[in-house]
């Protein structure tokens, strides 16, 4: 490995240390280095959402930033969306509406309507709809994949009433 | 043992409810591991190098300095993937589709191969590959190729089909021609004559997952090979070929797969990653970037079609005649073909006749896409009977209804049709809610209709129980967006436990015997029907274990509702057994208690939907927004709802981006220019409204429950659907898909230019 330089970042709430190449993508890094294979690449190009992960709460592909830039930063992928082997509400509704099919789009799709239902927590159709436009599924038509985002921001809604 | 697969209707307890399926945990954590999710001690980096130019001779290929630079394990090109075809032709145009022979026959075709320590020095190595090329004329469209002054792609390449037999050499590989009838007499007897000529553009399969694979040869002959795909036993026995492995020693794992829809059903890179670690004595892993799946892997072939269609006033089609060109890429299909069976099958139409053109071009080779070759086919027909309906002054719908295809009616391929839905599909279209909803200004509203055969094939299925009554499901089909939910749910129903009680599993290729690949829809059909027939055997081994264990003749066991049942007077004080209680005591009653089943599953149900669809065409952009959209599908019987309309809505989501918007853009070079996601678009989340669905279940009589195949039928109607919904708006009819922006508004433009 020619170039190699040592990252320092946190990870889903830990801290992991690993060199990659100075060109390398997070994507790469994450999947290859960290061994966090949930962050998908369906393009390499930042077209389809796979790779989708937050870079200090601002959602990213992770294919259009290099594996350094996570120096000193928090990294969150779909492997920190359950917490105490409690389901995010997101994964348990998309569990419940058939929101997946394949799945491959499925880590994307978690994490940027994670951090959508974050900004906004009672967005319409049509503000999840375009939150959730960079992220691409082939097999769904979206139409489940929104009935579970908008069942899962109710649900999240309730909970923080209580 | 031999089981009865005819229809018996029954009251299900499991079949029809939605349960959350198995897997669906381990995708939603990340856990689930796909195409490019494993590594392997000592795993190589393979990567590809692909041919630039559409038509080339491959004069030299110099690897000498590649294979000098360090890291570097292994460069292959097509003369370590000697022909061991034997004479199969079909064989030999994979093999040459995996790896150039000499001649380069598309811009990405591959010409050799890396397999280097890391990504990289696999890079540079590709870098450092030398290919001397001799441009050669090309062509990349069919009406073209088909000319007699054309580049031609294959000199031993005859036209099949043809009296007599032509003496040279063309792009065309076959003619096909089907139908019945008398058409002269038919147009003879029409009140109008309608005549139309379409084309349609080449869209790629779009799964998210690229290909990708992981392959181990070992010097002894053994082999492994994890990969994404829609057959791993097919895989199985073409790369066995291919690599002159024995069958049982290599062993293939499907990974989860992510989304095939045809487009995983062929193999590409897989020979070449198992060639580079027989040469490199090491794993490679081989995954393509998604410039390469555009390039070089699915897609679909783009047409031409015409149309000729003549009915009286009264709506009855008296004839139909379609003449339609289909380009298979580099390599000859039966595309066309598919085409003929397809184009009128929703209809009787007395007089009706097929030609097809199978064609080759300078494109990557066409793999199966959903329903392959049938929408097509169907943007042309469905878009010609609205042209007559408006001629006649008929709805749409009542001139489809007056034509529909029904139990007896003769397929223009020549079967009679056993029951069918697409009669039930236009009338619930009918009464749908939908037909009444207000259009507004610029929208618009459309309706068409679809076939897909839907096929059966072979298949096994082992169903073993455990000591504390759980059960695991062993089956061959790979499970492309549910099916583990529905096996599970089928086998449950049939032994009388809970859903919960039993693991779905996709077995290796070293656990099971052969299945075909997962296509034609035939996933629940078949691997549902051998399902039901092991968990049958599986029911009369716990009959047997319970005579046992009670001492009474087996004659006087009996299966329900998950229990052994002692019946007859001399036995009915018997407490029942249940299957936990017999699976418990097994080991002292005879061992291990399963069920098997192999069989070539017949009498797949032909499936028909019909659609709605409402479009508003921006008369500025020319941009078209779907507004609403209905699904109607029979689906025989639905096992999992929410998958079944899944199906729909996926299938409808695709055939709408190939209506407005996807298709393959290639320059006059030659080459591709829309090789990723940016440029080729699929439809995003923004672009689509939801998309109701209406399950119908005529079911059919050739499967216990009654299944049909539900995957592909809904790609077919949307071409049409959108076309007549834009024709409504508009006043306009298109003829060429996608009907993207540019192509709508110079149409716009055209009719206020009068």
């Amino acid at each position: 490995m020619s170039n190699a330089t040592l990252v320092s970042t946190v990870v889903n709430g830990d801290a992991v240390q690993f060199a990659c190449p100075t060109d390398e993508s997070l994507m790469t890094a994450l999947r290859d280095r960290v061994g966090l294979t949930g962050v998908k690449e369906g393009c390499g190009t930042g077209d389809c959402g796979a790779c989708s992960v937050t870079l200090d709460d601002q959602l990213v592909c992770s294919c259009l930033v290099l594996g350094v830039e996570a120096e000193g930063r928090n990294v969150g992928t779909v492997e920190g969306l359950a917490q105490d082997g409690q389901l995010h509400p997101l994964q348990e509704k998309f569990i419940e509406h058939a929101a997946l099919q394949c799945g491959i789009c499925t880590p994307g799709f978690l994490v940027a309507a994670k951090a959508l239902l974050e900004r906004n927590p009672n967005p319409d159709e049509t503000e999840i709809r375009y939150a959730l436009a960079g992220n691409l599924c082939r097999c769904t038509g979206y139409d489940k994949i929104v009935r579970a985002v908008q069942a899962a921001a109710k649900d999240m809604r309730k909970a923080k009433r209580r | 043992m031999t089981h009865d697969n005819s229809y018996v209707e029954k009251d299900y307890k499991v079949v029809g409810s939605r349960v959350k399926r198995p897997d669906g945990v381990d995708k939603v954590t990340g856990k689930a591991r796909y195409g490019a999710d494993v590594s392997a001690p000592g795993g190589l980096v393979g990567r590809v190098l692909r041919s630039p130019h559409p038509h080339a001779q491959i004069l030299k290929i110099n690897t000498a300095k590649a294979e000098k630079l360090p890291g570097v394990k292994a460069i292959i090109t097509s003369a370590d993937l000697p022909d061991l075809t034997d004479g199969d032709q079909g064989m030999a145009h994979i093999l040459e589709n995996c790896m150039a022979r000499g001649r380069a026959l598309y811009d990405g075709h591959a010409v050799a191969a890396v397999a280097a320590v890391d990504e990289q020095t696999a890079a540079k190595a590709l870098k450092l590959i030398d290919v001397k090329y001799k441009k050669l004329p090309h062509v990349t469209d069919v009406d073209e190729a088909m000319q007699p002054d054309a580049p031609v792609l294959h000199e031993n390449m005859f036209t099949r089909g043809v009296e007599p037999a032509p003496t040279k050499p063309s792009n065309i590989s076959a003619r096909t021609q089907m139908g019945y009838g008398d058409v002269d007499a038919g147009f003879a007897e029409a009140d109008v004559i309608v005549e139309r000529s379409y084309k349609t553009e080449q869209t790629h399969q779009g799964y998210i997952e690229p290909h990708a694979c992981l392959a181990s040869v070992n010097p002894d002959g053994t082999a492994e090979l994890w990969v994404t795909t829609q057959g791993h036993f097919t895989f199985r026995n073409v790369c066995s070929k291919l690599l002159g492995l024995e069958i049982a020693k290599l062993k293939v794992t499907s990974s989860e797969i992510g989304g095939g829809f045809g487009g995983k059903t062929h193999v590409w890179a897989e020979p070449v990653a198992l060639a580079l670690s027989r040469k490199a004595n090491r794993p490679v892993k081989l995954v393509m970037s998604r410039d390469e799946v555009f390039r070089a892997s699915g897609p679909t072939s783009s047409t031409s079609i015409d149309i000729k269609m003549g009915a009286r006033k009264d709506g009855t089609i008296t004839a139909a005649v379609a003449e339609m060109r289909y380009q298979g890429g580099a390599f000859p299909g039966t595309w066309a073909m598919l085409g003929c069976m397809t184009a009128f099958a929703c209809y009787s139409i007395k007089n009706n006749r097929s030609i097809g053109w199978d064609v080759v071009v300078n494109r990557p080779k066409v793999a199966a896409y959903r329903a392959p070759s049938a929408p097509m086919a169907a943007f042309a027909v469905e878009s010609t009977i609205d042209v007559i309906a408006k001629e006649i002054g008929m709805s749409a719908i009542d001139v489809r209804l007056k034509n529909v295809a029904r139990e007896g009616t003769q397929a223009p391929y020549g079967p009679t049709y056993g029951p069918i839905g697409i009669e039930n599909t236009l009338e619930a279209v009918k009464s749908h809610p939908h037909m009444r909803a207000k259009l507004k200004k610029n929208q618009g509203r459309g309706v068409a209709c679809g076939f897909w055969f839907n096929i059966g094939g072979q298949t096994c299925v082992d169903l073993n129980i455990g000591i504390d009554g759980t059960v695991n499901l062993n089956v061959g089909t790979v499970d492309v967006g549910g099916a583990r939910s529905s096996m599970a749910m089928i086998a449950a129903e049939e032994l009388g436990i809970a859903y919960d009680d039993v693991k779905a599993n996709i077995g290796d290729t070293a656990s099971l015997g052969h299945n075909d690949t997962t296509e034609g829809s035939r996933g629940t059909f078949s691997s549902g029907m051998a399902t039901i027939f092991a968990a049958r055997d599986a029911i009369g081994v716990l009959k047997q274990r319970a005579a046992t264990m009670w001492g009474i003749p087996l004659d006087d066991v009996e299966w329900q509702g998950g229990e052994a049942i002692a019946t007859g007077d001399m036995h009915s004080n018997l407490p029942a057994l249940t299957l936990k209680e017999i699976a418990a005591k097994s080991g002292r009653t005879g061992g291990p208690i399963a069920g098997h089943n192999e069989v070539v599953a017949d009498g797949a149900g032909m499936g028909f939907a019909s659609h709605i669809c409402d479009v508003e065409v921006d008369p500025e952009t020319g941009r078209s927004q779907i507004v609403r959209y209905t699904v109607v599908q029979d689906a025989g019987k639905a096992i999992h709802p929410d998958y079944v309309e899944g199906q729909f809505q996926g299938a409808a989501a695709q055939g709408i981006g190939w209506a407005l918007n996807e298709e393959y853009i290639y320059g006059d070079d030659g080459r591709l220019q829309n090789a990723g996601f940016l440029d080729y678009r699929i439809p995003v989340c923004s672009d689509m409204p939801f998309i109701d669905t209406k399950i119908l279940e005529v079911p059919n009589p050739n499967h216990p429950y009654g299944i049909r195949g539900v995957g592909e039928t809904s790609i077919v109607p949307p071409l049409g659907a959108v076309g007549n919904a834009i024709a409504d708006a508009t006043g306009v009819r298109m003829t060429h898909a996608p009907m993207s922006p540019p192509r709508v508004l110079s149409a716009l433009d055209a009719r206020d230019a009068g």
